[in-house]
């Protein structure tokens, strides 16, 4: 941990859109405070590039605070850099040390083709989510939520699965760019809940089945995911959505 | 729709495929561990061959080593499948990357480890299955049975072969730590009351299974047995 302000070398993945070839650019940086952010510090090296009348390096972003899955970076090997739990826009530079050398590449996977520098496009995530990430209410008021009685332990397991802000991290770091555990945490929060009952099997073979026509890879539980996920969603989710799948395949009469 | 190939032919059957068949082998592994364990009893492989004769033409066991020849090359397929679907999914490496943070480096390496195995498995074949079932054994024991144990102490007097045989068992034992409790979690079973007990019983199989097959060249090699 730092406590001055550093020098850095970054070396940043350049490439002007999906039909070229990138490559890794090196970068100084001077003068970094501790306290920035890993994006407050790109937003210092694309006012240095635009001041010397370079393209700046374009990155997802929004929120800048944790929750909205904005932010994409693979930083030195890992996705969103080397904390346990936390995006990059809440990576802090004092995680580093002065004279670091940073490599930084955008999510790498055939179903997340690169638009420009670090930016992907993880709209496959959405067309996944449209198959079947939803439920069906009619509209009018919303019933009395006492209603529908939720045991704890199960309310909670749906809460944990919904905290998936969908960034991508967990195709990012597996070794075979599988989206199971965000297809599996997007299922789950639903099949754990009544509301998501009706559509359970129907969704999870929607589901599986955009998943695999977009291009992502077969997982190997290799646990990366789990371990890398800045929400913490567990591997517990595949399971589930495996169990699923298997009901709805080799049980349940409804084929989708 | 026929919703039986649909559901093996997508990812999460297509890990069904694995899953099954790897439970089958780990089964498999007992059986075969155990028999050969008998040669540890010392009487000269005189039980060992009362086993090796009775796998050889109890037409159950004949009948079930067709399944287990299915059961392996399913496996070995869907794998090499697996393997090249997976690479497909990220046409562009990453120049840095960092797999030991997040997992074990076996998790990652089934596919160098399964294919070690493989390797190991012609060898294997060839120095065993085949001279018993289609060039047969030269000569009998005690009792009247066919002496695969002869076979086995005139194999194992070659310090090579030896070697490779402990080493493939290193292999095994890595590929099996991940792929036992990797078959229950495939399979859905995963739960927080038997979760302990799968991870427990993933490192004793694999250890106990490795070193009792490892025991065997080496027991025969030093004349621990004889």
């Amino acid at each position: 941990m730092s406590t001055g302000n550093m020098n850095l070398t970054l070396k940043v993945w350049r490439q002007k859109n999906n039909n070229t070839k990138g490559a890794l650019v090196d970068y100084k940086l001077a003068g970094i405070s501790p306290d920035m952010s890993f994006l407050e510090m790109f937003d210092v090296l694309n006012e240095d590039l635009i001041t010397n009348g370079e393209e700046p390096v374009v990155f997802d972003h929004d929120c800048r605070e944790g929750i909205c899955g904005m932010c994409s970076m693979f930083i030195n090997g890992r996705p969103h850099g080397p904390k346990d739990l936390v995006t990059t826009c809440q990576l802090h530079m004092r995680s580093f040390k002065d004279g670091d050398t940073i490599v930084v590449e955008p999510w790498r996977a055939a179903a997340f083709p690169v638009v420009k520098d670090l930016t992907v496009d993880r709209s496959a995530f959405d067309r996944v989510i449209a198959a079947g990430g939803f439920i069906s209410v009619n509209t009018g008021n919303a019933q009395d939520a006492n209603s529908l009685p939720i045991p704890k332990m199960q309310a909670d397991a749906a809460f944990e699965a919904a905290a998936c802000i969908g960034c991508g991290a967990c195709v990012a770091t597996c070794k075979n760019a599988s989206a199971m555990l965000f297809v599996s945490a997007k299922i789950s929060q639903l099949a754990l809940l009544p509301q998501g009952q009706p559509e359970r099997y129907r969704r999870v073979q929607s589901m599986v089945a955009q998943m695999d026509a977009e291009g992502f890879g077969n997982c190997t539980n290799t646990g990366a995911c789990e371990a890398e996920c800045p929400k913490g969603i567990s591997l517990e989710n595949i399971a589930r959505m495996n169990r699923d799948f298997a009901s709805a395949k080799f049980v349940s009469e409804e084929t989708v | 729709m026929s919703g039986f190939g649909n559901a093996l032919s997508s990812s999460i059957g297509k890990k069904f495929i694995m899953g099954v068949t790897g439970i089958f082998l780990i089964l498999f592994l007992i059986v075969h561990c155990g028999i050969n364990a008998l040669i540890f009893i010392n009487d000269g492989g005189l039980t060992f061959n009362v086993g090796a004769h009775f796998m050889a033409t109890n037409w159950i066991i004949r009948a079930g080593e067709i399944v287990l020849f299915i059961g392996l090359l399913a496996h070995i397929f869907q794998a090499a499948r697996l393997t090249f679907e997976n690479q497909k999914a990220r046409p562009v490496k990453y120049a840095e990357y960092n797999g030991k943070a997040n997992s074990k480096w076996y998790s990652r390496s089934m596919g160098l480890l399964g294919t070690l195995l493989l390797i190991f498995l012609v060898v294997h074949l060839k120095d065993f299955w085949v001279v018993s079932r289609f060039t047969g054994i030269p000569t009998v024991d005690a009792n009247g049975h066919e002496d695969l144990y002869a076979v086995m102490k005139e194999k194992f007097q070659d310090p090579v072969r030896v070697a490779v045989y402990i080493l493939a068992m290193f292999s095994l034992c890595y590929h099996l730590l991940h792929g036992f409790a990797s078959a229950f979690q495939t399979m859905g079973w995963n739960h927080s009351k038997y979760n302990g007990i799968i991870k427990g019983a993933s490192v004793w199989y694999s250890v106990i299974i490795s070193i009792l097959f490892a025991l065997m060249p080496i027991a025969v090699y030093t004349g621990l047995i004889n």
